[in-house]
Parts: structure tokens; sequence; C-alpha cells
């Protein structure tokens, strides 16, 4: 059974996610990645502004191929999320609710994930011609001059996710290959 | 003597660069089915289902199976009786790259250094190797490789008493250890002997053989038929989330090596493990 949930989070709808589950997520969302998460975060260090209000908003962990003409968005599957482990703390630190991208994360980020309330999603790594078509605009807010690494803003429309790890640190990584296993020894 | 014009080449890279990003080779597509079948845990299949729907989107509306479409590593094998005219070869492969990925709508991802981190923006240069064959022909391989996977690619410095035991556990390990992070299923490329470049070198050429198409040697297709069987005993399942379908397969590349070594590299690539070739 699907949750359909729309952005932005609050802590109320985060907290309700469990590892697992699996989620229509609707709304407006933000690609970053690599090269943004560190501008953002040596703005913060700088004590200086966001480009974008982060408080209870979701980072989709991307960068697109080239949209074709007719088309909102090229190509768009998640990145592997590990490489923004050593920024993703601050930010929860300062509000974000909601990432989005595909394999491990370290204890700091799960750490901050349960004290501040914050989910991380996986979108399916591999479908990038077909998560596309849930992308319904994009449009560059930030950082233009890093190509497909500026940040964007997306609106989504059902953008099928699973939550990898929740608020509480449950994790379907480990969850789901148990199961698995498991099946094999009761057979 | 045959000549061949670098515009040629340009010409070709370039188609290459588009058909390997828009369509997912039928040894993989096949191997896929093959998956569905033999994989118990209803995750594992749905999400083979959605990459073969992706797979199917990507080539009818000719758009990347993936936003990654990767850094170009081209592969040439020049006959030694063609003369290249027209200009440099190293050029033209390059501006095939330039121009396949700006009328492919491919996502240009290469920096021009890798610690001060400028956007080329036309996805050059490639990664190019060259090799001199007997004939007169030029047959070209564009295999762009995306970087969640490459990152989970490793190599090591074996000794020779750890033999066929530590080669398997050395690439059991890398697998484990890479979990979710390649997007599973992947195909695991395996480099064994030569010197340390070398091996890399072997890893990356085993990638671009086909998945239908075994060692030749078959010492070798025994450890890449039990090294497949263990890696899919490990639960990881596509996307990590448990099942069967780990690897699709494993392809080992060896080489001779020195009395004193037994060099391994592991690498990894994901289903859109990508190559097309053409011959001019």
């Amino acid at each position: 059974m699907e949750k359909r949930i729309t952005t932005p989070l609050n802590e109320e709808k985060v907290r309700n996610l469990k590892a697992g589950d699996n989620v229509l997520l609707s709304g407006y969302i933000y690609t970053a990645r690599d090269a943004a998460h560190k501008r953002l975060v040596e703005l913060l260090e700088q004590g200086g502004k966001l480009p974008f209000p982060i408080k209870d908003e979701t980072i989709y962990y991307m960068g697109p191929t080239p949209a074709k003409i007719g088309h909102a968005i090229g190509s768009a599957g998640p990145t592997t999320s590990y490489r923004m482990d050593s920024y993703a703390p601050y930010l929860i630190r300062y509000g974000l609710r909601g990432m989005i991208g595909k394999g491990n994360r370290n204890s700091e980020v799960i750490s901050a994930m349960k004290e501040y309330g914050a989910v991380y999603f996986g979108a399916i790594g591999g479908a990038g011609a077909k998560i596309s078509k849930c992308i319904k605009s994009s449009e560059i807010i930030c950082y233009e001059d890093l190509g497909a690494e500026a940040v964007r803003r997306l609106y989504v429309e059902d953008f099928p996710l699973v939550v990898i790890i929740d608020s509480n640190g449950g994790n379907y990584y480990e969850i789901g290959q148990r199961e698995y296993l498991n099946s094999l020894n009761t057979d | 003597m045959k000549q061949i014009n670098v515009s040629q080449i340009t010409e070709t890279v370039k188609k290459l660069c588009m058909d390997a990003n828009y369509f997912l080779n039928e040894d993989i597509v096949d191997r896929f089915k093959k998956a569905k079948e033999e994989e118990s845990f209803g995750m594992a299949k749905n999400i083979i289902d959605i990459l073969m729907e992706n797979a199917d989107i990507a080539r009818e509306e000719k758009m990347p199976i993936c936003q990654d479409t990767g850094m170009a590593v081209v592969f040439v094998e020049i006959g030694q009786d063609v003369h290249i005219t027209g200009g440099s070869i190293e050029d033209a492969i390059n501006e095939g790259v330039r121009e396949g990925y700006e009328e492919g709508f491919l996502r240009k991802s290469v920096v021009a250094d890798p610690i001060n981190r400028v956007n080329t923006k036309d996805n050059t240069p490639a990664i190019i190797y060259y090799n001199i064959v007997p004939g007169e022909d030029i047959k070209i391989t564009v295999a762009p490789k995306g970087f969640g996977s490459e990152n989970m690619s490793k190599i090591k410095m074996l000794k020779p008493s750890d033999g066929a035991a530590g080669v398997k556990k050395f690439v059991i390990d890398s697998v484990k250890e890479a979990g979710p992070n390649p997007c599973p299923p992947i195909i695991v490329g395996v480099g064994i002997g030569g010197t340390f470049e070398k091996a890399a070198f072997l890893a990356k050429k085993a990638l671009i053989r086909p998945i239908d198409v075994e060692n030749t040697n078959p010492y070798y297709a025994d450890l890449e038929k039990e090294l497949l069987e263990e890696i899919n005993r490990l639960g990881i399942g596509p996307q990590g989330f448990g099942g069967r379908t780990t690897a699709l397969s494993v392809n080992i590349e060896t080489f001779p090596t020195h009395i004193a070594g037994l060099p391994v590299a592991v690498n990894i690539s994901c289903h859109a493990t990508r190559h097309a070739e053409a011959c001019l």
C-alpha cells in the first residue's frame, strides 16, 4: 500500500514514516549534489543565508540530462548519497526534512535524522528515464555555472519512493535483505 | 593503403555515444528476463520490471537509460595498414564526444581538474585506449562509464600464495562492501594478472564483453560462474532491497604476470553497462 505524501514535509509527517514504506511524493523538491552541497554548507559556515529556504524541504540528490524540447527534464534518477554525508547533518540541523537518493548513509547522518526528525527516501537507481515522467517542471534557482549540478526546483507528481532510513534509524536495506535471506531458510 | 578521414571517426564516435546511452544491449535485456524467472522475492521482481520498463522508455524515446551518461571510455583498434588523414585522431574522437553529448542531450559530467573542479561543459576529454592490430580497419567501441558504480571499484596486489581463494575473497568482499551503492543488479568486471595498471585495464575491458559470452579459458569460465553464484547468495538483491539478483554477470579477463605478484582489479558496473561498437 502506498502512502501519498506532499511537500513541504513536517516533523509529524516524517515521524509517521517507517523504513520500507512505499511513498508517492508530490509537490516541490530541490536538487543538489556534490558541488552544490559544498557551496551550501560553506555558506552556512560563514553565517550566510541559503539561496532557498530549507526548513521542512526535501533535497533530491540528482543531476539530470538536458531536457529535450517539450520535456520538463531529461533522465533524472538518483545519485549515490554517501558523497553528501559530510554535508547532510548541517542541512538537517537547519531544518532539512527529506533526502532522496540511493545507497548507504553514515552514522552521523542517521544520528542527525533521529535527533531532528528527517527521512531518507530511495528512488530507483538506474530508472532515470522512467522517473522523468513524474517531474512536471524544473527551474534552476542557483549555481547555474555548475551545469548538471546546479540547484533546481522541481515539481513532482506521485514520485515513487521507498523509505530507506526512517527517523528512528530503521533501515530498509537491512530489513529487506534479512527478509529475503529468511525466505530462503523457510522454504 | 586504406585511408580513413578523421571526419568519419568523429561521426562514428558521435553516433556511438548516443546509441550506447539510449539502447540497453540485448544480452542484458535477455539476462534480466532470465533473472526475473529465477527470482523468488517479490520486491526484487518489481525492481527488475521497473528497470526493464525504463530501458523500453529510453529506447522508444531516445532518452538516456540513466542520467549519469558517464565519462566516455573509447577503445580504438587500429589496423596497422590504415592511413588516418585530415588531422589528429585524438581531436577527432574528442570532437565526436563533444557533438554526441551536445546533440544527444547527454549529461556533461567531466571536470577539468580532479581537485579544482570546473565542468568542461562538453564531456571531454574522453578516456582513450589505442591498440594497434593487423589489418586495415579501425574498430571503435564507446563505453560511457557511470561513476556510481565506478566509485565502488577496487584494486589489490595479492600475493601468489593467495591464489584462487584470495581472488574470490577480494571480488566477493568488494561486491559486499559496495552493497546498494552501485545500483545492483551489477556486472562485475575482474582483471587478474599483468601489472598494477594492466589489471585495472583488464577489469574495464571485461565490462565490454557481452555477458552472454564467457571467458574462452574453461578454468576462468568456471570461475566466472562460481563467483556469480556466490555473489547471488549474498542477498543484497536489486537496489539492495533484498533478493537473489545482486549481479547479472561476472566477466574475467587475465594476463600473464610477474613471479612475485597476483594483481586483481574489480571494476563494478550497474545494469547500464553501455558499449556500442562500429568498424570503419
